[in-house]
């Protein structure tokens, strides 16, 4: 940062915007990759022989077919080591906040690309595949953090999502099955999310009860209910109480049959559809909207929104039920876009999860989905890699999501800035 | 519009903040409602404002009754309000802060920014509000956020405008262009209704004064018909000295040596830039400055409370550079906090509790780490005395105590530790004369008794009435050190910066990011 | 937004008696929140009950049948609760007429305190937290590491049973001391908050435990599934009345604890610090406290009663490990907590009060076939009213005085 001073009429050179570079996390991201490039030169190249080959499958239908990716493990796990150190000592001479994040993905990214080398040796490992499962694992987050964001954008915190999940999922699934409909189901999950999203609002806004607590609690509600009337109503009549259908993908013309991407991308079901339009839709609407300006004014300074005429509590009520609406079709996506039925607990705390991956998207719709693919993609990558048989044991490989993001948290977020007015109740008085 | 209060009352409980008051603002007239903390001024603010609803009585817009159900339907009406603690919203625009509320929008309630800052334009060119659209608000120096907020008023077409103590974080230059402003405005046919304790400023800026104390109208005058002293003994209700009564100083050795000390602030950015000051034994060495010139940090970093990015504190010849807040206190530092509330009391413990909050681990009040609550009450009995703090017993919660008797736990709680340094911020912001006059009845006392005493203000009048040395801060700098007989004018000066020649506007001056009139848009 | 400053804004001298009252409608608030929570529980019943819901269907035709079927099943189920878990009447007939048969008599009352020893010790550590402004959720993890850890000295080391067994429960509150402080020293080294790091130690311990219990040392030799290795004897917490009744020595831990913490928080410097910190951080950095050293005590104390809830089962009445050790405890411990209002005897009373809906829930579920999960359902329900005092008083009516409200705030993200 530059220093700029201003000369005082009595020749008095007085600094304005000098600043201390806060140059430690930076570097510290640097020496990182430059580890992770030493452990992949340790382990993924030095250990295997020179002849050992993974083979990545790309092809998969409806897109057109490309030939397999054969590399050599050694040869490319090195040049991505290589290439992983220097991005890491990029990151350490420059010290520079600005860019330093994205440098710190790409590093990143090209040692889970030799690790994923590695661990396919004398293998073949359907990448395309790993990627589907990974948008599959994302999806809900992404209900989820949005959720998240919605609420906490207006000044609530919603740690509730998990419970909305869960109850999006149970009613999801019950009416989806009932009727027959998953249009329905998908309808039920919205209300079951919107209804605690509701309840959140109405004991945190008008009670004033500390939002983390009413969380907390509903959370305990939803899992003791849904867990009661799985046992109670489901259990006994499963073939006509909890067997929908679930969502088929649809292929999107042409666009499908782009290599890669397309089965990726364009031949989903409609969760990750309508994820991908209310992620848009958020965001557009948050930065760019009288009401978005409307509702983060709410969530940093309510009074300053009070007293130019908004309606605090309204926005706030309307944002909350709205989020446990997103939160629900979420919940939803777990039974009639997935694997058709509901279980106890199935959400197993990725509600927590998506708020984790809010957090370290910094409040904004785009960062969640960055944080929300970096852990959809280690829970695909927990699952190809038991299939891989790396030697791993799996209970470290379900760990994975999990410790990613305490270090998140910890390591790489580091204090963050919630929206000013975040947690705290308010009243005109 | 004309604005008419009509034996306007309100309650809270058995405090009756507003007694019946009868008040007028004509039209293209500044009228200044004059009163102590806590004569009702506020409350009166907010009835105004839609903020509250009155008990009893009317207010009256062009003489038609005015029953505000919240801020929105009194904005709507045509009043506009310039808090005292800004309403803006720190991350957002300058134009964002402006429209917010009242946005102009495409269709499907898409934001129009290009007619946003357009607006501003014609509005800041009209009134000389020079301000960037596109800056954010908390990179802004405080003048040119009062700025923000006036605008934002005239954005709603504001035909009554508030100000509640609109000069309270400005320099005397930048008072002096507020009360251009405020002529303004009133010169555009506007009411202007300009809330302050200040004297000087009443007989400044207004046309009509109306005076309240304990929630009554007691007076009404014009600065023709008055003087400053009769309007302070209508405000307090007796007779008024204003001055200090100390006997010259008699300075001992050093205590307090701050060699070349640079502190930063939150974001890193430098706030305090090499300062050199000393505070010796039995002197009250006063720092003045416009808040946020770097006296907090300077505060923080004296008590351990904020990291030293280099320089060096001395207490009593011994190095305590980079101590804890903890060694600091032990070190003999007495502190009593700018704001009491947020950093010197804890409101719902009680006030024995609160008589002993950074000596509780100490004997007699605890031995092997468990409290002698015997100890801790006969304390806080002997304090309460001591200090004529008024409560009905010593274990009610501090909350319950007046901002007077709170600042005074405060005070008891560190002057009864021995102190050899007591560094006090603000000292007597937001109590009623009684109170002010009592606490700077206890500096000089201690400063006699030996202390070396470094009281940090932003009111020149307590600075000039306190001060033995006065120290002038300016970013980040002390500018220059002052013999408290100087006039005001010369202070006043210094505090922005410089000599004679301070008329640039603050914003330009404020380096990087700063607004610069006629720039193209991006 | 009355003037702070206002002079003649005395303190009202009815503040004392006030307060007395204030008191009294802790225990009328939260009597009501149980009854509420109940009341909601049978609607529960009702409405997934098919056959009552058949019958009420046709409660025009046959309206004396029709209620009658409904309160029957759901007295049947809150009767099978109660006899589950306080005292069945058919045992206490049994000994009055014959003599015999305590031990079955006391059996309900026995598993009610087996069940509120970890829900107390746990309970204790979240409100320590609770009280001082920190949100541990991670009490789960942390009684499975104390849990792992007492069971490592318990089949490590060969002791005489008076040393053995102590030294045992020590280990179990290393254990958890050790994984609250991990958390701990993050928030107060990198400000991660506590929230999101403590849950996801939950998951992480939980898959910890599993890989664990798959390799030695911790897997029972001979086994494939992943199941632990037992306490030896001398590991093992004491029965009180013989080994008829499981209620051991953990109790007396947990009441001890529960006195300890009591005096803590009231009387100890440390607990005063913690006060001040938790009521308001900045005045308590003014005041020399070192906010960052508290958060890290906190959490640490917290893991560590947390531990001691996964010892008292393990080494009282469980003796080995399994897959998803301590249930909902770590969980339960939150809302006991909250039930508790932070006291420590408020603790107390509402880790009985949740071990006798567990309890009872199970007998409840053997009996007539209602899940257990109710129970859940209700202490959710209870807590919930709990923490809105102001909803009980508009649904019961009652004329207000002070707000008995929780008093508890967390701070959002900030902190």
């Amino acid at each position: 940062m530059s220093m700029t001073g201003v000369v005082a009429p009595d020749g008095l050179v007085v600094a304005t915007a000098e600043r201390v570079v806060p140059g430690g996390r930076v570097r510290g991201m640097g020496v990182f990759l430059v580890l992770l490039a030493i452990v992949a030169v340790l382990g993924f190249v030095s250990s295997v022989s020179s002849r050992a080959h993974a083979t990545f499958l790309l092809s998969a239908p409806p897109a057109v077919s490309v030939s397999p990716l054969t590399m050599s493990v050694r040869w490319t796990a090195g040049a991505l080591a290589m290439l992983c150190a220097a991005l890491g000592v990029l990151l350490v001479l420059r010290r520079e906040q600005r860019g330093a994040y994205l440098i710190f993905g790409v590093g990143f990214a090209t040692f889970l690309w030799a690790f994923l080398v590695w661990a396919a040796r004398g293998a073949q490992l359907n990448f395309v595949q790993m990627l589907v499962t990974t948008l599959i694992s994302t999806t809900p987050l992404v209900f989820g953090s949005l959720s998240g964001v919605m609420c906490e954008r207006s000044g609530v915190i919603n740690i509730a999502i998990e419970g909305q999940f869960l109850a999006g999922a149970f009613l999801g699934a019950m009416i989806g099955s009932v009727t027959g409909d998953l249009w329905l189901g998908m309808l039920a999950g919205a209300v079951a999310g919107g209804l605690f999203g509701w309840l959140l609002a109405f004991l945190a806004l008008r009670y004033a009860v500390d939002q983390i607590i009413v969380g907390v609690v509903i959370v305990a509600f939803c899992t003791g209910l849904t867990n009661f009337l799985t046992e109670q109503v489901l259990t006994p009549d499963q073939t006509t109480l909890n067997s929908p259908q679930t969502f088929a993908p649809i292929a999107i013309p042409l666009l499908d049959k782009i290599p890669i991407l397309g089965p990726v991308l364009f031949d989903e079901n409609v969760f990750v559809y309508l994820a991908a339009i209310l992620l848009v839709v958020v965001n557009f609407g948050l930065f760019r909207t009288r009401w978005g300006l409307r509702v983060r004014a709410v969530g940093e300074h309510p009074r300053a929104a009070e007293t130019v005429g908004i309606h605090v509590l309204s926005v706030r009520y309307r944002n909350v039920v709205l989020g446990g609406v997103i939160a629900g079709i979420g919940g939803a996506s777990f039974t009639i876009g997935s694997v058709g039925e509901f279980s106890s607990e199935m959400t197993a705390g990725l509600g927590y999860v998506a708020l984790a991956a809010m957090i370290f998207g910094r409040w904004k719709p785009f960062g969640a989905l960055g944080a929300s693919l970096l852990f959809g993609f280690s829970v695909s990558l927990q699952s190809f890699l038991a299939v891989l048989n790396v030697g791993i044991p799996s209970p470290f490989l379900a760990m994975a999501p999990y410790v990613i993001t305490i270090a998140v948290v910890s390591g790489l977020v580091g204090r963050v800035r919630p929206p000013a007015a975040d947690g705290a109740p308010y009243s005109r008085e | 519009m004309r604005l008419e209060l009509a034996g306007v009352t309100k309650r809270f409980g058995s405090l009756v903040a507003n007694d019946h008051v009868d008040l007028t603002v004509e039209p293209g007239q500044v009228h200044c409602l004059l009163g102590e903390n806590g004569a009702g001024k506020s409350t009166l603010m907010n009835v105004l404002f839609g903020m509250l609803r009155p008990d009893e009585g009317d207010v009256l817009l062009d003489g038609e009754v005015f029953r505000p159900a919240d801020p929105g339907e009194a904005v709507r009406r045509g009043i506009g309000m310039v808090h005292q603690h800004f309403m803006l919203v720190p991350v957002f625009s300058v134009a964002e802060n402006v429209v917010l509320g009242f946005e102009p929008t495409h269709r499907l309630g898409v934001l129009d920014r290009r007619r946003a800052r357009a607006e501003i334009r014609k509005l800041s060119t009209e009134f000389g509000l020079e301000v960037d659209p596109d800056a954010t608000v908390e990179s802004l120096p405080v003048g040119v956020q009062q700025r923000v907020e006036i605008l934002k008023a005239l954005h709603r077409d504001a035909q009554v405008l508030i100000l509640d103590e609109p000069t309270a974080v400005l320099t005397p230059q930048e008072i002096d262009a507020l009360f251009a402003i405020v002529r303004s405005l009133a010169a555009s046919g506007r009411s202007v209704l300009f809330i302050t304790h200040k004297l000087k400023e009443v007989l400044a800026v207004a046309d009509q004064i109306t005076v309240m104390r304990l929630g009554k109208v007691v007076g009404t005058t014009t600065p023709r018909e008055s003087d400053e002293n009769a309007l302070a003994s209508m405000m307090v209700g007796r007779a008024v000295e204003l001055v200090v009564h100390k006997e010259p100083a008699r300075p001992g050795p050093a205590v307090l040596r701050v060699r070349n000390l640079t502190v930063a602030d939150e974001r890193g950015a430098l706030a305090v830039h090499g300062v050199d000051l000393e505070v010796h034994a039995g002197e009250i060495v006063a720092l003045a400055g416009v808040q946020g010139n770097g006296q907090t940090e300077i505060v923080e970093a004296l008590t351990g409370l904020r990291s030293v990015v280099s320089g060096s504190i001395e207490l009593d010849g011994v190095d305590v550079t980079g101590s804890s807040p903890h060694e600091m206190l032990r070190a003999g530092i007495g502190h009593v906090p700018e704001d009491r509330q947020r950093d010197g009391l804890v409101l719902p413990m009680s006030i024995e509790d609160n008589l002993v909050l950074d000596i509780y681990e100490r004997q007699p009040f605890a031995r092997f780490g468990s409290r002698d609550l015997g100890a801790v009450h006969a304390n806080a009995l002997e304090k309460l005395q001591a200090f004529d703090i008024r409560a009905t017993s010593v274990e009610v919660p501090v909350k319950t105590l007046s901002g007077g008797n709170q600042q005074k736990v405060v005070v008891a709680r560190e002057l009864s530790r021995g102190v050899k340094l007591l560094v006090a911020s603000q000292p007597t912001r937001g109590l009623d004369v009684g109170s002010i006059e009592y606490v700077h009845r206890r500096v000089v006392e201690e400063r006699d008794k030996g202390v070396a005493v470094l009281i940090v203000s932003s009111e020149l009048d307590e600075v000039l009435a306190l001060g033995d040395r006065v120290a002038v801060m300016f970013r980040g700098k002390i500018v220059g050190i002052a013999d408290p007989s100087v006039d005001r004018e010369t202070i006043g000066l210094m505090m922005a910066g410089s000599g004679p020649r301070a008329d640039e506007p603050i914003g330009v001056a404020a380096g990087a990011g700063a607004p610069r009139a006629g720039q193209p848009e991006r | 937004m009355s003037e702070p400053g206002s002079p003649r804004r005395q303190p009202r001298p009815l503040i004392v008696p006030f307060r007395r009252l204030a008191q009294a409608n802790v225990a009328v608030v939260t009597g009501l929140s149980v009854v509420s929570a109940l009341v909601l529980g049978a609607v529960l019943i009702v409405v997934t009950t098919p056959s009552v819901l058949h019958v009420l269907g046709h409660i025009g035709s046959h309206p004396g049948r029709a209620l009658g079927l409904t309160g029957a099943s759901v007295g049947d189920a809150y009767w099978a609760m109660f006899s589950g878990a306080i005292v069945s009447p058919s045992a206490l007939g049994h000994v009055l007429s014959t003599g015999h048969g305590w031990v079955t008599l006391f059996t309900p009352l026995s598993e009610t305190l087996v069940a509120a020893t970890p829900l107390v010790l746990a309970g204790l550590g979240v409100a320590i937290g609770f009280s001082t402004g920190v949100f541990n959720i991670g009490a789960q993890g942390q009684l499975i590491a104390g849990a792992l850890a007492a069971l490592y000295v318990g089949f490590e080391v060969k002791l005489p049973i008076g040393i053995h067994a102590p030294l045992v429960v020590l280990a179990g509150a290393a254990g958890g001391a050790a994984a609250g402080f991990v958390p701990g020293i993050l928030k107060a080294r990198t400000g991660a908050h506590e929230v999101i790091t403590t849950i996801m130690f939950n998951y992480v311990m939980l898959n910890l435990l599993d890989y664990l219990l798959s390799v030695s040392p911790f897997q029972q030799p001979g086994q494939s599934n992943a199941i632990s290795r037992t306490m030896p004897a001398t590991a093992r917490l004491p029965h009180l009345f013989g080994s008829g009744l499981r209620v051991n020595a953990g109790l007396l831990v947990a009441l001890a604890l529960v006195a300890g913490a009591t005096w803590f928080t009231r009387r100890s410097t440390l607990g005063f610090s913690f006060r001040v910190i938790g009521l308001n951080p900045n005045a308590g950095k003014t005041a020399g406290i070192d906010a960052r050293r508290v958060t890290v005590l906190v959490l640490t104390l917290s893991g560590a009663l947390a531990g001691l809830a996964g010892t008292a089962s393990l080494a009282g009445t469980d003796f080995f490990l399994s897959s998803g050790y301590g249930g909902n405890i770590g969980f339960d411990a939150i809302t006991v907590a909250l039930l508790g209002r932070n006291r420590p005897t408020g603790v107390l009373f509402a880790g009985l009060l949740f071990a006798a809906l567990d309890v009872g829930g199970r007998n409840m579920q053997a009996v007539t076939g209602i899940p257990l999960d109710l129970a859940s359902v209700s202490q959710a329900l209870i807590v919930m009213f709990v923490a809105t005092p102001v909803l009980v008083r508009e649904i019961f009516r009652l004329r207000g005085s002070a707000a008995a409200s929780l008093q508890l705030s967390t701070g959002g993200w900030g902190g």
